[in-house]
């Protein structure tokens, strides 16, 4: 799909709010696009919305952390200008094109929208922890802000957090404020192959209980990874001691370029492209992981382990409810249809079902903003 | 008098307190149930003691279902519920009004359960937030959010005020190491929220309790994010004689690549005031910065060169390098003794203004010539590392007039905050104390949709009155409802 062909494409706040308080008063659905590298379909009674020409970077401050830019902005664009203030995203959004096919380019819009946070996650936080602040049109066309551009406010109901990973569902973000992170200076990996999940688990349960600021911690096709980060004196050292740690295994060392590459591959799911079947995202306690994957390859479907074995993908057969029973912990979501039916998201319990679509609702009376999308 | 107005309590319910207390009491153990104005007396006010009044009672539940069952009395009762951790609350959080039931978390003080191998610790709400670090210490763990108060405050406080501390440049706020909570709603129906998974699924609602001040729901419960304690820490103190230069070396600082876990900044107010009283053996100098870096003793020294060789560019008066467990207490000791030793000179008022780092120095100098106009002398005192100021007012409580006008002086600062691009609030909550000034920092479609959110959570406006916002936009906000 090509985004911009038939799209609405405001190219300021004030337009989108027109546009977006005219379809609540027709109450005509909207569908929301960033980079459109998403998989949900739309329907053609909709209108399509495009944040192509709400984009740009408004402010960014190295010496203050913060980044202040319009939604529509390509990912690979602010990573680049972070990069030459060696700074970063450091919850490292993933490009899942490889899987989920589309030909656009994600967003930065899209990525909030998503709260999506890549391996490092498991260290410095998801999404939802870097970002500040937000400007957004709700279902209504009001143009709100929320939060600001300093890295502590709590001025306020923090709306920041539920417009984060509420995938369009309450609004159009406009501007987002993100907190950015020095890169690390140097980096390695540990490769200890030979591994069940729940050997993987036990290894990095054992890492994570150490300071060494472990900044990955994955398992896929028998091996498992521990990517260390830091100041150039503060990689071999940590390296020294977590090898130390593990000796009576066998491990590999991955170098920097190495190290970069293996985790660009780990966190968009190269082993997963060119598969058809549907693709589920379980987030659940790591100690609960060798027992989910048991459950997993009676399926019949193929898996990897990321955050120390907190989040683990899953690609192959079964149902949502045939996934969801399989978990004592957490929640499983669909993020590839490839023929799955039902709910993508985990319904929630009934009171907390209410009040999600109570909200919904608050910020969009008319349920125009991405319907169908989280439903219960 | 002070400036802050409460609404008058609603009489009808002030009739009803025996009968209140009857409810309470026959739906809970009589003995949590204190109505007795000689004890409800201490808790009329929290940190913020200008403003007083003790509630109609005070209910001490020790579980949920014990929370659940004094929320279902007030509803069923249309009485306002005001949760309350050890009211240490800087912003009048925890204040009560005379028709307002308590509900204390004093004795919600369980350890549920530490899981080292999935890094988390499961708490009852009213525990400390210094014991919980106690609790995680013989496991070789600790709770991140620090707050200078973490010998008195409890959970409950810290996730209601989405508190931070000294070293959230590293590690972040508490709602950065929040995993899950157990929510009482104004029903009596509780809801879980997150929980031992590392994100949310559907609409983020535990980040929006987080930081809510007790507006949405009372957090009985919850599950806290355990980090593994770090091999050591090491302080450096530096000395400038100006204001820009010392933010231009927090700047660079951040931008070089060393994340120091705390980089606090004093002003000569409080270098002098500090000296007086613990004889820290600061240098008089404008501004002193404190910045401490963590790792093994090689990763320390190696990141402290790194920042001797950034604040050399900029001429320091001092640069002191702690090189033992003595000489860091040393450097820290002026600092954790700062609001003491501001408080001999005086009576003083706390603020907690954000403001862009790099309009730190502007600032400063700002409030210095506000001072002048407002003729009360303000010493600084704050998190440089996160531009999250804290100028302490000095005033007389006993002169009349004094609190107005050192109030009145820190609204034209908070007023400066949000003007250079801050807020009115880094950490300690808007309560009753900004609940004016929200109008400063956000329209009134902002505040309108702030207070719908808080109509689907406490559809009758129970939970904590006359907080947050202000009363005449939420008055407006409730009137068009009932319209
Ligand atoms: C259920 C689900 C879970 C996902 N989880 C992950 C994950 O864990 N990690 C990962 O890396 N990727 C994940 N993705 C993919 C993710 O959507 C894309 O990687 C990312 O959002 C790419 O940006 P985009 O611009 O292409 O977004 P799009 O595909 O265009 O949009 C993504 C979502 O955000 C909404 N959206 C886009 N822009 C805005 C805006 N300005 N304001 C409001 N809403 C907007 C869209 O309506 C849509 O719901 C997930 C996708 C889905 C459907
Ligand atoms: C000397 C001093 C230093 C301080 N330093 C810091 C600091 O460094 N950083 C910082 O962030 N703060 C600081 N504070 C402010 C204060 O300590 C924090 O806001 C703290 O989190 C309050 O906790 P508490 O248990 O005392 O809560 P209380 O004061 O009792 O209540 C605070 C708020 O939480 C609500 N609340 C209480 N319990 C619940 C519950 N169970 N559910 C829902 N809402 C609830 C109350 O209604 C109130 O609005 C300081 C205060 C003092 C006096």
């Amino acid at each position: 799909m090509t985004v911009q062909d038939e799209m609405l494409a405001p190219a300021s706040e004030q337009e989108l709010s027109e546009v977006i308080a005219e379809a609540h008063a027709r109450r005509t659905p909207i569908g929301i696009f960033g980079g459109g590298t998403r998989i949900e379909g739309r329907s053609p009674e909709w209108l399509t919305l495009s944040t192509a020409r709400l984009s740009g970077v408004v402010t960014y401050e190295p010496g203050e952390m913060t980044l202040i830019v319009r939604p529509g902005t390509s990912v690979s664009e602010i990573e680049e200008m972070l990069a030459r203030e060696n700074q970063s995203l450091a919850f490292e959004p993933a490009d899942l094109r490889g899987v989920l096919g589309g030909n656009g380019t994600p967003t930065i819009g899209g990525v909030v929208a998503a709260n999506d946070s890549g391996p490092r996650r498991l260290r410095v936080g998801a999404c939802r922890d870097h970002l500040l602040g937000v400007r957004f049109v709700d279902g209504q066309g009001r143009i709100l802000k929320n939060g600001g551009r300093v890295m502590k406010n709590v001025t306020g109901l923090d709306l920041g957090k539920v417009m984060c990973g509420s995938f369009g569902t309450l609004g159009v973000l406009t501007e987002v404020v993100m907190k950015t992170l020095p890169a690390a200076r140097a980096t390695e990996t540990l490769a200890l192959p030979g591994l069940s999940v729940a050997q993987a688990v036990e290894v990095f349960s054992v890492a994570l209980a150490t300071p060494y600021d472990i900044a990955g911690a994955a398992w896929r096709d028998g091996t498992a990874y521990l990517r260390i980060e830091g100041l150039d004196r503060q990689v071999p050292y940590r390296s020294e001691k977590l090898r130390a740690m593990f000796r009576n295994r066998e491990i590999d060392q991955i170098d920097a370029e190495g190290t970069r590459a293996l985790w660009r591959s780990l966190r968009e799911l190269d082993h997963f492209a060119g598969t058809a079947a549907p693709l589920w995202r379980l987030m659940v306690r790591p100690t609960d992981a060798g027992a989910i994957t048991g459950r997993l390859a009676a399926l019949g479907g193929a898996f990897s382990l990321d955050w120390g074995g907190g989040l683990i993908w899953y690609c192959g057969p079964g149902s949502g409810t045939q996934l969801r029973a399989a978990l004592p912990s957490g929640h499983a979501t669909l993020i590839r249809r490839g023929g799955a039916e039902g709910p993508a998201f985990t319904p929630p319990p009934p009171v907390v079902a209410r009040l999600s679509d109570q909200l919904r609702r608050t910020f969009d009376p008319a349920r125009i903003l991405n319907p169908g999308l989280m439903d219960a | 008098m002070s400036t802050i107005a409460m609404p008058a309590p609603d009489q009808a319910i002030l009739n009803r307190k025996e009968e209140v207390v009857a409810a309470l009491r026959a739906a809970l153990p009589a003995e949590l149930v204190i109505s007795d104005p000689a004890e409800t007396h201490a808790y009329e006010c929290d940190a913020l003691t200008a403003y007083r009044c003790p509630p109609l009672a005070v209910v001490l539940p020790r579980t949920t279902a014990e929370v659940a069952a004094a929320m279902t009395v007030c509803h069923a009762h249309g009485i306002p519920v005001v949760p309350r951790g050890a009211g240490t609350s800087l912003a009048g959080g925890a204040l009560p009004t005379a028709d307002s039931v308590i509900i204390s978390t004093l004795r919600l003080r369980g350890y549920l359960e530490i899981d080292t191998d999935n890094r988390f610790i499961r708490v009852q709400t009213g525990v400390t937030n210094l014991s919980v670090s106690g609790e995680l210490d013989p496991h070789g763990f600790f709770y991140a959010p620090d707050p200078s108060s973490q010998l008195a405050c409890t959970i409950a406080g810290n996730i209601a005020m989405n508190s931070g501390g000294a070293h959230c440049l590293k590690y972040g706020v508490t709602t950065n190491n929040l995993m899950g909570a157990t929510v009482v709603l104004t029903t009596g129906e509780v809801i879980e929220l997150g929980g031992t998974e590392m994100g949310p699924e559907g609409l983020d609602l535990l980040g929006l309790i987080c930081g809510s001040e007790g507006q949405l729901g009372i957090v009985t419960e919850a599950v806290l994010r355990i980090l593994p304690k770090p091999e050591g820490a090491r302080p450096v103190l530096i000395g400038y004689d100006s204001a820009e230069v010392a933010g231009e070396c927090v700047a660079k600082i951040i931008r070089s690549g060393v994340i120091p876990v705390a980089i606090e900044y004093m002003d000569d107010v409080v270098v002098r005031a500090v000296e007086d009283f613990v004889h820290a053996g600061y240098p008089t100098c404008t501004a002193v910065l404190i910045v401490e870096v963590e790792g093994s003793p090689d990763e320390i020294d190696h990141q402290i060169a790194l920042i001797r060789e950034i604040a050399d560019t900029l001429n320091p008066v001092e640069f002191r390098e702690a090189r033992n467990g003595d000489e860091a207490m040393a450097i820290w000791k002026g600092r954790k003794s700062a609001f003491g030793a501001m408080g001999r000179i005086n009576d003083y008022m706390c603020l907690d203004g954000t403001v862009p780092v790099s309009q730190l120095p502007y600032t400063l100098r700002r409030i210095g010539e506000l001072s002048k106009e407002h003729g009360l002398e303000v010493g600084n005192v704050f998190h440089a590392g996160d531009g999250n100021m804290h100028p302490l007012i000095l005033f007389n409580a006993n002169t009349p007039g004094d609190l107005e006008r050192a109030e009145a002086f820190g609204a034209d600062i908070l007023r400066l905050c949000v003007e250079v691009g801050g807020c009115l609030t880094g950490e300690h909550g808007v309560g009753v104390e900004k609940r004016d000034l929200m109008t400063v920092q956000y329209t009134d479609d902002d505040l309108s949709i702030q207070m719908a959110v808080k109509d689907v959570f406490d559809p009758d406006w129970l939970l904590n009155p006359a907080k947050v916002f202000p009363l005449q936009s939420s008055a407006a906000h409730r009137s068009a409802e009932a319209r």
